[in-house]
């Protein structure tokens, strides 16, 4: 697929958005700011920025539990990000939701879920609606290695393949479930793989090149979205944070994390190649990533402006018709 | 005999071990149980001590707990991580059709000698999907029974008496009371299940309740102890089966009772409790049975609001107040 000069300056900036985001919410995190659990992504732009960056703003995703990232691709804001993080009641759930489900269904998120595999069969739904309907949205649903080996997965991309519905399942593989490594919970050698089992095209990306993710998920994309049906794209990318903030990480070394910071960075690696190919100067990028940390540091000064819900509002939202 | 302060934690992790290396049929299946010793470090030091019988799964619940009854029917003492209680949903039909009923449909033919182990609860703003408490979905299944420990002796001796049970155990265990300590003895005893416990005498009215709840009716007793009102509180331990002896003799005591519990009122244990309480001692009851439980709608994230939503210890004190009419 073609990108532009101005495309690749826009999958920058996504990418350093997200990377600043993240970075704050775990300082934030450490300073007890925020509540709860909290599972970042950094390491992962690449993967997340490039298959967002081909969807319409009418086409819908769903996210997981490690979810911010996909969120923010798909457009939505970071000030209401950090005041639902906060717990604040100008979150984007009024503070209902918190890290872990976040959603601007105004914007085609239909949801960051806490249940691993929780996403599938509700984007399957979604795939339907979107046939019934006769529209020509698509629909991604992101997932995590481990997730690949839950039920619903298998249930969801045989559904989809039997009916041809529009969706894209988009597998980021940071090599780790939690504790687990993939190479020892993934039979069949990857989650691409399982395509096949259900005749669907599954491709396997080098998810630390924001280009080669893009161009793989716009074949993805387009084929469903011309109605020939699902596929499995699978991003081998790396998260450089524990599972969730705190984690003590006894299932790898500090060196592996190193290994992929300094070789496979997928901020560092695109910034070089801008500039290789004279699409920025370094002078720019660092202008253009002083522009978004003050616009994080506005969105959190946004959110800790912002009021804390009443106690009673959790009474509200349960019903349309109470 | 030697008494040690435990947290709830390592009163499991002793609970496990002991019976680990008193049965080779007893072992442990779920996920990321080696790493860290558990999620909330349940299983510290089991490891490396069993390392065979601590079986690390992908994230396939429906599979875990399916595995843990074939293992159970099978010959095997299944222990069924869970990794939190909200996840029973996924594995539903395991639990529910086929764990719950195989015995009994079968004629009596087989045992289900398994555990299954889950963390519930609130407290921690892990929002809807990681805060309930779902042990009354499961005192309703017949063939289950439910054990809710509060205090770290119990969590050892009741998962002892679990795992030795020859029937499908569901244990809840209070996440945010993993940190809990208390007194635990050094020896292996048991707490037989279907057997609650006395926390506190009281002559003015039953306070029945279980899990983390009982810290909290604790201190609602020490605030009524002060305005004159000497309250009874009953650790129920275990749900199914229930010891409605003690319940009632309590009741019959003090003629006034309330049931405090963490999960929603609406549709809670509380409604069976006091149900059962004024179908069989109803003319004992010098009045109506409070039910006192969290508010009917999900964990709401933000800590104001869940605080909201959760009992508190004031709830229970205005609770108390409400059934005495004073
Ligand atoms: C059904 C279910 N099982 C277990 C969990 C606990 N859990 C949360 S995230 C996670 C690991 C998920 O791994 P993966 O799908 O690879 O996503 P990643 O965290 O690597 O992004 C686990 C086991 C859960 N939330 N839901
Ligand atoms: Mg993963």
């Amino acid at each position: 697929m073609k990108t532009s000069t101005n495309e690749k300056k826009a999958l920058l900036r996504k990418m350093v958005e997200i990377r600043l985001f993240e970075e704050k919410i775990g300082l934030l995190f450490h300073q007890q700011l925020i509540p709860g659990f909290v599972h970042l992504s950094i390491g992962q732009e690449a993967s997340t920025v490039g298959s967002c960056s081909v969807l319409r703003p009418d086409d819908y995703i769903i996210s997981t539990h490690r979810g911010h990232a996909h969120i923010l691709a798909k457009g939505a804001e970071p000030k209401y990000m950090f005041a639902e993080c906060f717990g604040k009641v100008t979150g984007y759930c009024k503070g209902k939701g918190g890290s872990m489900h976040i959603a601007d269904f105004s914007k085609g998120i239909l949801g960051a879920n806490g249940v691993v595999g929780g996403g599938f069969p509700i984007m399957t739904g979604a795939g339907f609606s979107i046939k019934l309907r006769g529209t020509d949205q698509v629909g991604m649903v992101f997932f995590g290695d481990g997730a690949s080996n839950r039920g619903t997965f298998h249930e969801a991309v045989n559904m989809a393949a039997v009916f041809k519905l529009p969706i894209v399942f988009v597998c980021e593989n940071n090599r780790y479930a939690s504790t687990s490594p993939a190479e020892k919970m993934v039979a069949g050698g990857s989650v691409a793989n399982r395509a096949h089992a259900y005749g669907i095209p599954g491709a396997i990306n080098d998810g630390s090149n924001v280009l080669a993710v893009r161009d793989s998920v716009a074949e993805a994309v387009d084929r469903a979205r011309k109605g020939y049906g699902p596929s499995i794209v699978e991003n081998e990318t790396y998260r450089y944070k524990g599972h969730f903030e705190g984690d003590r990480q006894r299932y790898r070394t500090p060196d592996e994390i190193q290994q992929y910071r300094l070789t496979r960075d997928p901020i560092d690696r695109f910034e070089t190649l801008l500039i290789d190919e004279g699409i920025a100067t370094q002078k720019e990028i660092d202008a253009m990533k002083a522009a978004v940390a003050a616009e994080i540091e506005d969105a959190v000064k946004f959110a800790m402006d912002s009021p804390l819900p009443d106690p009673h509002e959790a009474m509200q939202d349960l019903f349309v018709n109470p | 005999m030697a008494v040690r302060e435990l947290s709830c934690s390592l009163a499991m992790a002793e609970a496990l071990k002991e019976e680990m290396e008193r049965d080779t049929t007893v072992f442990i299946i779920g996920e990321d149980l080696v790493s860290n010793g558990g999620i909330f470090g349940q299983f510290r030091g089991l490891p490396e001590l069993f390392p065979d019988r601590i079986i690390d799964t992908p994230i396939s619940e429906t599979a875990i707990v399916g595995a843990g009854v074939g293992a159970a029917l099978t010959g095997m003492r299944p222990i069924i991580d869970m990794h939190f209680a909200d996840f029973v949903t996924t594995a539903m039909d395991e639990i529910v059709n086929q764990m719950a009923k195989i015995r009994y449909m079968f004629g009596g033919q087989a045992k289900l000698p398994l555990v299954l182990w889950a963390p519930d609860g609130s407290g921690l703003n892990a929002a809807a999907q990681h805060s309930q408490c779902l042990e009354n979905w499961f005192v309703h299944v017949p063939g289950l029974k439910v054990v809710v420990p509060s205090e770290p002796a119990d969590v050892k001796g009741l998962l002892k008496a679990a795992i030795r049970d020859d029937d499908p155990v569901i244990f809840f265990q209070h996440k945010k009371l993993f940190n809990q300590t208390g007194p635990v003895t050094e020896d292996k005893y048991i707490v037989p299940l279907g057997k609650a416990a006395v926390r506190r005498v009281g002559t003015d009215i039953t306070i029945l309740t279980y899990s983390r709840m009982t810290y909290f009716c604790k201190e609602a007793a020490r605030e009524l102890a002060q305005k004159g009102i000497q309250a009874e509180i009953i650790d129920l331990r275990t749900l199914m089966p229930l010891d409605f002896a003690t319940i009632a003799e309590s009741v019959k005591k003090t003629r006034h009772a309330v049931v405090v519990h963490e999960a929603c009122t609406t549709g809670g244990f509380g409604g069976e409790l006091s149900a059962r309480i004024t179908e069989e001692l109803f003319e004992y009851l010098d009045g109506p049975i409070v039910r006192i439980g969290a508010r009917h709608v999900p964990m709401p994230f933000s800590p104001v609001m869940e605080h909201y939503v959760l009992p508190q210890v004031e709830d229970i004190v205005a609770g108390v107040r409400k059934a005495l009419r004073r």
